[in-house]
């Protein structure tokens, strides 16, 4: 096994580096788009808000609440990921593979249709119910069989779910079509739309599931070298599947909630990470966080560009900066475990 | 060990589980019972002996043109688009020895859709006759990208499934980026496409797809025990007499040879790839000589039924077969997990 970044010095530094960058990026992202702010504006337009100035009101209004989303989605996303792979032993495994997001889509579609919902704003806890209630019946069949949680029966049965839930919402697009205006924002994603006061109150659910997930990383390490030396090292395997996929649930839906259907960051991160430290989750963690976030912020600034005056989906630009690095990294990388 | 029978022959051998022949025959007769009744139902409601009457003597049945013109391509065209997919499936899955694999997460469909709506959106003038070929060499290319990427001295499963996702997540934004900036009603077109429909399948594209049969089948049964050894991992396998690299080329080689003309001219018919071959391993044992013909009728019921709800259950409107496969096989395979806890 060849693990590039060994040395704990190495890893520090690292671990610096990248949260440097992600304030960078946070930066970029806050002072450049249509209107460009100067650096310098952005930085008194924190601590000396002047509401008659138009770069303080931009990066109030608009700005901000972009780059708290994107770093809160980035990282939210990519953890989940991470614990989801290691949850079903299975690379090939996404947070969506809970079936949060097809949940989440159908809810929204539900509610626009019979109930005639139309703020943004309410959607987010709709969508986070219709993730939370996907994630839930995909553990319930996941963990039916005989030996408890098992990693190929999980996976299933979130394929499975997933497609029901996206043959309900098709359906349901089928009979009315007044739904599928409520719905592109949640199948193309997007970090834009959302004001700061909606999104702030879910950010402290979302700081406390990341440290959860940081608290639990060394039992993580435990698990990992599977179920029988776990439980022979005394750990109660059980509680920390349960936990796992209720952090995943709870992550991976709260994104949903927010931002849409972001795809490939939680499936394609935990492996960048995991080709510089290894399949070591106080270090992968903390990582990935850093990295989803930086990725989500920088392909947020990029989509503003690449096609004026429209943006691309933020998904799209997310894949096409992500695939060039992750294919090389594929290649280069060390054989997982 | 239950009793089997075991054939063995200069280029291939099998073991038939006794126990497993009933349930194939069950998986037959189903077939066939989908088949009539797609023949039957429709616009117009057919009795079986007008359906069976129209097959044997269309000039002087009454129904002859509805049967032999109308449903019976439409139908194949179902049945052998479900088939093959079912069948790429079910190769990728035991080469990749990853229960998710499936021509869709592995980029093989999406070279294919990106092919196909770049088509659509910048060459359509060429005439749609040519969409199919871009189709199948997207696909084509895009197996041939994920091979040469993830070579490094051989080709690992894991190396397969790391590029494989890449290249998809390429592809797909390629995709959503071309759809983006066309014309909404090539937006339209590209939708319908990247659901998969066989609306208006004629006996031309029954006889462009066919003879790809002839070609993937046999290379099918002649790999069986191969690839049973394959799923063993490498070193038994090696150890068994496979020589496990040019294997795992062949075996994404026939993937792509049944997923791609499939795909081409039926659309990106998702799910069938992934599910019906875990159908029939919760219905058969999992010796390949009986996983082959069971995923293949299995993903061929499911495209037939979903194209006839699609046909009947909203008319005058036809909704594209792909929207009712997850509709039928999800709760289905739902139900198999549900009942197989202990």
């Amino acid at each position: 096994m060849l693990i590039p970044y060994q040395a704990r010095s190495l890893r520090v530094g690292l671990l610096l580096l990248s949260a440097v960058a992600l304030l960078v990026s946070f930066m970029v992202s806050v002072a450049f788009g249509q209107y460009a702010v100067p650096l310098q504006s952005v930085w008194t337009s924190f601590f000396h808000y002047d509401p008659n100035s138009i770069d303080h009101v931009v990066v109030h209004t608009t700005r901000l609440s972009r780059a708290v989303v994107a770093v809160a989605v980035g990282s939210a996303l990519a953890v989940s990921g991470v614990l989801m792979q290691t949850l079903t032993r299975n690379p090939l495994a996404s947070p969506a593979i809970f079936g949060v997001n097809a949940g989440a889509v159908f809810f929204i579609v539900l509610f626009a249709q019979f109930f005639s919902v139309s703020e943004l704003n309410d959607y987010l806890w709709i969508a986070f119910f219709g993730a939370a209630l996907a994630g839930a019946l995909v553990y319930g069949l996941g963990a039916m069989g005989h030996d408890g949680l098992s990693p190929v029966r999980i996976v299933l049965a979130g394929a499975a779910i997933s497609a029901l839930f996206v043959a309900f919402t098709q359906g349901l697009l089928v009979i009315g079509q007044e739904g599928l205006d409520s719905v592109l924002f949640w199948i193309a994603g997007s970090v834009s739309g959302r004001e700061l006061d909606v999104v702030m109150p879910v950010l402290p659910y979302l700081g406390g599931a990341l440290l959860a997930a940081l608290v639990l990383a060394p039992h993580i390490n435990i698990l990992l070298s599977g179920d029988d030396v776990a439980k022979g090292l005394g750990q109660n395997t059980l509680l920390l599947k349960v936990a796992l996929s209720v952090l995943i649930i709870g992550l991976a839906g709260a994104s949903v909630a927010l931002a849409g259907n972001i795809g490939f960051i939680g499936l394609v991160i935990p492996h960048m990470v995991r080709a510089f430290v290894g399949n070591d989750h106080k270090w992968l963690i903390p990582l990935a966080a850093i990295w989803g976030a930086s990725l989500l912020l920088l392909s947020d600034v990029l989509s503003r560009f690449v096609l004026l005056p429209e943006e691309v989906p933020i998904g799209v630009v997310t894949a096409l900066i992500g695939t060039p690095f992750f294919i090389y990294l594929a290649r280069k990388g060390r054989k997982h475990g | 060990m239950a009793k089997q029978w075991v054939v063995r022959g200069r280029w291939c051998s099998f073991s038939v589980p006794v126990a497993s022949l009933w349930m194939l025959a069950l998986i037959t007769a189903v077939t066939l019972l989908v088949l009539l009744g797609s023949l039957m139902l429709g616009d117009s409601l057919l009795s079986p002996q007008a359906v069976i009457e129209a097959l044997l003597a269309p000039a002087s049945s009454e129904y002859g043109f509805v049967v032999e013109t109308l449903r019976l391509p439409r139908i194949l065209m179902a049945a052998m688009v479900g088939a093959a997919l079912a069948l790429s499936g079910l190769v990728l899955q035991s080469m990749i020895r990853n229960p998710l694999a499936s021509p869709d997460i592995i980029g093989i469909t999406s070279g294919a859709s990106a092919a196909a709506v770049l088509f659509l959106s910048l060459f359509a003038g060429l005439g749609i006759v040519w969409l199919p070929l871009f189709a199948i060499a997207g696909a084509l290319l895009a197996a041939l990208a994920i091979y040469v990427l993830a070579w490094r001295g051989g080709v690992t499963p894991m190396r397969l499934i790391l590029v494989g996702i890449g290249v998809s997540a390429a592809m797909g934004a390629v995709t959503t980026l071309l759809i983006a900036v066309s014309s909404t009603a090539t937006s339209i077109t590209a939708y319908i496409w990247l659901t998969g429909s066989v609306y208006g399948a004629d006996w031309q594209d029954v006889q462009a797809l066919a003879p790809w049969w002839l070609l993937t089948l046999p290379l099918c049964i002649f790999l069986a025990r191969r690839i049973n050894a394959q799923e063993l991992g490498d070193q038994l396998a090696t150890g068994l007499g496979v020589s496990v690299q040019p294997l795992r080329l062949t075996l994404l080689g026939l993937s792509v040879l049944l997923a791609a003309p499939a795909v081409a001219y039926a659309g990106a018919v998702g799910f069938v790839g992934l599910i019906a071959p875990h159908i029939a391993r919760r219905l058969v044992t999992r010796s390949f000589a009986m996983l082959l013909p069971a995923t293949a009728m299995i993903g061929a019921c499911l495209v037939m039924l979903a194209d006839l709800m699609g046909r009947t259950l909203f008319q005058p409107l036809d909704i594209p077969a792909g929207v009712f496969v997850s509709a039928i096989g999800a709760p289905f395979f739902i139900y198999l997990l549900y009942r197989q806890r202990f």
